[in-house]
């Protein structure tokens, strides 16, 4: 055989296992969806897992701080791939005047965006999540497993994790308890944009350059700022990251507001 | 800042890699300076954010300590306040050469699940022992477990070389008793490296200390590795996930395990033996894809509809896998409950999966000496690796470790938790259609049907086929027992013949004897399925009433009652006439003969239709089986 496969192709079909050991293994599956460029890869992969359906709802926890570009996108996007689209925002909190104008960071991502999954969670009672986190994003996420069990606190206990190896994971999920599941662990940011490029995936236009500025990272409208940036292409953004020494996320505010508050944020259940 | 945050996101620019990186997995004894190594190889290879070595050192000034590279790595809170790595990281670097991830595996015994998690797909490990220490228990296990998991590239540095003087009779005393522990392991390191991770000697550069080195530093070494030989060229294991029916294809998704498909290729799908074709090769969004090879995550659609469902294992035929459910393996135990002979657990292997008993311990291993203890024992400890006999409940399909690795290895689990994991050997290749025995006495408590169903591997039932005469229900009922049986399922066919000629010889064709013949088959098939069987009965029960009531009296005995229809038309079944009785009932001959002078009530809500004048044998089991088999199971899924 010639057939000579690429790193891409290696992370591909590794994540195409892990999709269908998640979907034989759990019940009542969701897929969390941000419309971000990861997310968008997400709902790539589980198309070529199931050969062109997703076959669980994606669920947004819609802060109310959406980029309204990103909200289009989501319009287009739950069509033009036959989602099963599930919305879900902290009305409770919101209706508290929890919000970016009169809180920290921290605090407003955590009411409105793991509350409201903990609320979504609690309403449609899913045992697993399909996540799009990866390793090198940040440093709590590199010890993370391809399923990972969160308990009904939602609380992940990094020091006891389950051993895996051999494609063999943790399945099961106690009454209350779900399971992470994340197929994009081993994927760097760059092997992202690889992968969008390649494929030709449909993403939202901030990540290019307007005017000197582009978003690396897409979140709260109100939070995420854009960096400086030239690159209006894949190769540009890709020449881009080749050379950069900040990180991903630098542009996202709730990561930095504190010491640590990344990690404050995952053991509480943030993805 | 200080220097509890500093952490992965210190890496400079991770994103960046270009083609497949080579793993390679850190270990070694605690203490012998495995992540301070990590630390400078990372600072060498400029691995590190800019004004990153800064903070911490003015972090580390600030709070009167010592800059250790070893900072680098500690990547949560917990892990700096305690000093000991915790649990697997995966860090990437690059060399001139290549990109790499480190994964780090901890030094500290009870974390031995970390290591393997961490190790198990690792193309090299690098093994660190201190030189002022020399080989210490742990240098001694973590080459045992390596050799396990069969990880072949090894590189031992002995580190700490400052420690004492750079001195060369000491590094070649360490050398040699570490090659000689490793013969006996079947290991021979590719490179001993005498080193000082503190120093920078021997790392990425050579020293001034040690002139009387030729060898290469760690990372000429590491560069000198080779990923994991590409398993293109074994035999095919393809194995199954799933089988997808999202549109009007039949998909078998699953993975390439080891081996190459084409399109076009005759295939065997072990456990059930059956043979078929490639017809396609699915992929989503790829243009014409006609072969596939050892890795790949695809579908294949098959020529012909044999059934097939998670776990089965196809290959070629000229070279298929063993099927046994009995072999022998080396199963390390990672769990804090020890392992129990005789306890029941679950074996997954690939993606096979049931319950099995270890059914004895030949021998256990010292991991750190190597001692073998051989006297009886009936467990085996967290930390402990071995020698046993495994017996499963069904046939399990297995290779032997050395031959084919993703089908000699398997997981034991208990409640969806992993407990240890087991490498097989010895298996012999032979002709699968020898009997297999199965000599093992379960031990169960009080017999309930739940005790008799966990002790069996599925629950009893009543499959109660109906059809004409001719419609093919015997022909259907003993292939399914044959298929059943070779399941490890107990199964047993009712029909005329083994009934009429005993239990009801005293009854006769009349209205009223065909009645009673009824009931009394539905009673019998109750206390049957009551006592674990897969009933099989194969009658013609041509009225509702009396289908009703035999439903009625598996459902007081609990007994799951599936109704099969075998539903060809009237005109089919008067052609094929195999015992000519319609030939005899058109002539006269015979009275009150079931579609010509009787009714057929044809069933309204039988569970499953087979339409035998469309299907063929082998469809109409594979329809049977994809119902029937999810309700055998001996725990409802999910509660």
């Amino acid at each position: 055989m010639t057939n000579h496969r690429s790193h891409l192709d290696e992370l591909e079909n590794q994540s195409v296992f892990i999709f269908r050991e998640a979907y034989h293994s759990f019940k009542n599956i969701a897929m969390p969806w941000s419309m971000g460029k990861d997310s968008n890869v997400l709902i790539w992969l589980a198309l070529k897992s199931f050969f062109g359906k997703v076959p669980f709802p994606v669920l947004h926890i819609d802060t109310t701080y959406e980029f309204p570009e990103m909200m289009e996108f989501r319009a287009w996007a739950t069509k033009h791939y036959k989602l099963t689209l599930i919305v879900k925002t902290n009305l409770e909190a919101r209706a508290r005047g929890v919000g970016y104008e009169t809180h920290d960071p921290v605090t407003v991502t955590h009411e409105l965006k793991t509350v409201a999954l903990q609320q979504a969670l609690a309403e449609h009672k899913w045992d697993a999540l399909i996540t799009g986190i990866r390793r090198d994003e940040d440093p709590t996420r590199a010890k993370e497993r391809y399923f990972s069990p969160r308990n009904a606190q939602f609380e992940w206990d990094y020091k006891d994790q389950p051993p895996e190896f051999w494609g063999q994971f943790a399945t099961t999920a106690a009454k209350g308890e779900h399971v992470r599941v994340q197929p994009l662990l081993d994927w760097t940011e760059v092997d992202i944009w690889r992968y969008i490029q390649r494929e030709k995936i449909p993403i939202p236009q901030m990540y290019f350059a307007r005017e000197g500025k582009r978003f690396r990272s897409l979140g709260c409208s109100a939070i995420t700022h854009p960096i400086v940036s030239n690159a209006s292409n894949i190769d540009e953004i890709i020449a881009e990251l080749e050379t950069t020494r900040t990180s991903e996320r630098a542009g996202r505010a709730q990561d930095h507001h504190e010491r640590n508050a990344m990690q404050k944020l995952r053991a509480k259940g943030f993805l | 800042m200080n220097k509890k945050t500093v952490a992965a996101s210190s890496i400079a620019h991770p994103g960046s890699s270009v083609g497949a990186s080579l793993k390679v997995v850190f270990v070694g004894h605690v203490d012998h300076g495995k992540s301070t190594l990590i630390g400078r190889i990372l600072h060498d290879t400029g691995s590190l954010a800019e004004g990153k070595i800064e903070q911490i050192e003015k972090a580390c000034a600030a709070e009167g300590m010592e800059f250790e590279f070893a900072f680098l790595l500690d990547a949560l809170l917990e892990e700096q306040e305690q000093n000991v790595t915790i649990d697997t990281t995966q860090i990437p670097f690059r060399t001139k050469r290549r990109q790499y991830v480190i994964i780090d595996a901890p030094g500290h015994k009870e974390f031995l699940k970390n290591m393997i998690t961490g190790a198990s797909n690792a193309d090299a490990a690098i093994l660190v022992i201190a030189a002022s220490e020399g080989v210490r228990e742990q240098s001694r296990r973590h080459a045992y477990l390596l050799g396990l998991l069969g990880i072949k590239q090894l590189i031992v540095v002995v580190n700490k070389m400052d420690l004492v003087d750079y001195a060369e009779d000491r590094f070649h005393e360490i050398e040699a008793e570490y090659r000689k522990f490793l013969v006996d392991l079947d290991l021979a390191p590719q490179f001993v490296i005498p080193a000082s991770a503190k120093a920078g000697e021997n790392i990425a550069s050579k020293g001034q200390k040690m002139p009387w080195y030729k060898g290469p530093t760690v990372l000429e070494a590491l560069d000198q590795t080779e990923p994991n030989p590409s398993e293109a060229d074994l035999p095919l294991r393809f194995c199954v996930q799933d089988v997808y029916r999202f549109d009007e294809r039949r998909i078998v998704a699953g993975r390439v395990e080891t081996g190459t498909v084409k399109v076009g290729d005759a295939l065997v799908f072990s456990p059930a033996n059956k043979a078929t074709n490639v017809q396609s090769i699915e992929r989503w969004n790829v243009a014409g894809s006609d072969a596939a090879i050892s890795g790949d995550s695809i579908g294949i659609t098959l020529t012909e509809q044999i059934f097939v469902e998670r776990g089965y294992v196809a290959s070629h035929q000229s070279d298929t896998p063993i099927e046994t459910n009995r072999f022998r393996a080396d199963l390390f135990w990672i769990a804090k409950e020890p392992m129990r002979v005789g306890h029941l657990y679950d074996l997954r292997l690939a993606t096979q999966d049931m319950k099995c008993q270890i059914v004895s311990i030949e021998e256990v291993m010292d991991s750190s000496t190597l001692a073998r203890q051989t006297d009886k024992r009936e467990q085996l400890e967290r930390n402990e690796v071995g020698k046993l006999t495994v017996q499963t409940r069904a046939p399990l399909v297995l290779d032997n470790h050395d031959r084919i690795p993703s089908l000699g290895r398997f997981i034991i689990a208990d409640n969806g938790q992993i407990l240890g994991g087991g490498i097989i050997f010895g298996g012999i290749y032979t002709d699968r259609t020898v009997a297999k025995s199965k000599n093992i006495t379960w031990t169960e408590g009080k017999i309930t049907g739940q005790a008799r169903a966990a002790q069996m591997g599925h629950r009893g039932a009543v499959i109660w086929f109906t059809g004409l005469s001719g419609a093919g229900k015997s022909t259907i009922a003993q292939a399914l027992e044959r298929d059943l049986f070779r399941r490890g399922i107990h199964t047993y066919v009712l029909d005329g013949d083994n009934v009429r000629h005993g239990l009801n010889s005293n009854l006769g064709f009349s209205p009223e004897d065909r009645v009673e013949n009824i009931r009394r088959v539905s009673e019998v098939a109750k206390l049957m399925a009551d006592s674990g069987v897969v009933v099989v009965t194969a009658f013609i029960s041509p009225y509702r009433m009396d289908r009703r009531r035999a439903r009625e009296i598996a459902l007081e005995g609990n007994a799951e009652f599936i109704e099969v229809f075998v539903d060809a038309p009237l005109a089919v079944c008067e052609e094929r006439d195999p015992k000519h009785l319609y030939k005899r009932a058109r002539a006269g001959e015979i009275r009150d003969f079931t579609g010509i002078d009787a009714p057929y009530e044809p069933p309204e809500g039988a569970e499953i239709v087979v339409h035998t004048d469309r299907q063929t044998v082998e469809e109409s089991i594979g329809t049977i089986l994809e119902q029937l088999l999810p309700r055998l199971k001996a725990e409802a899924p999910n509660d």
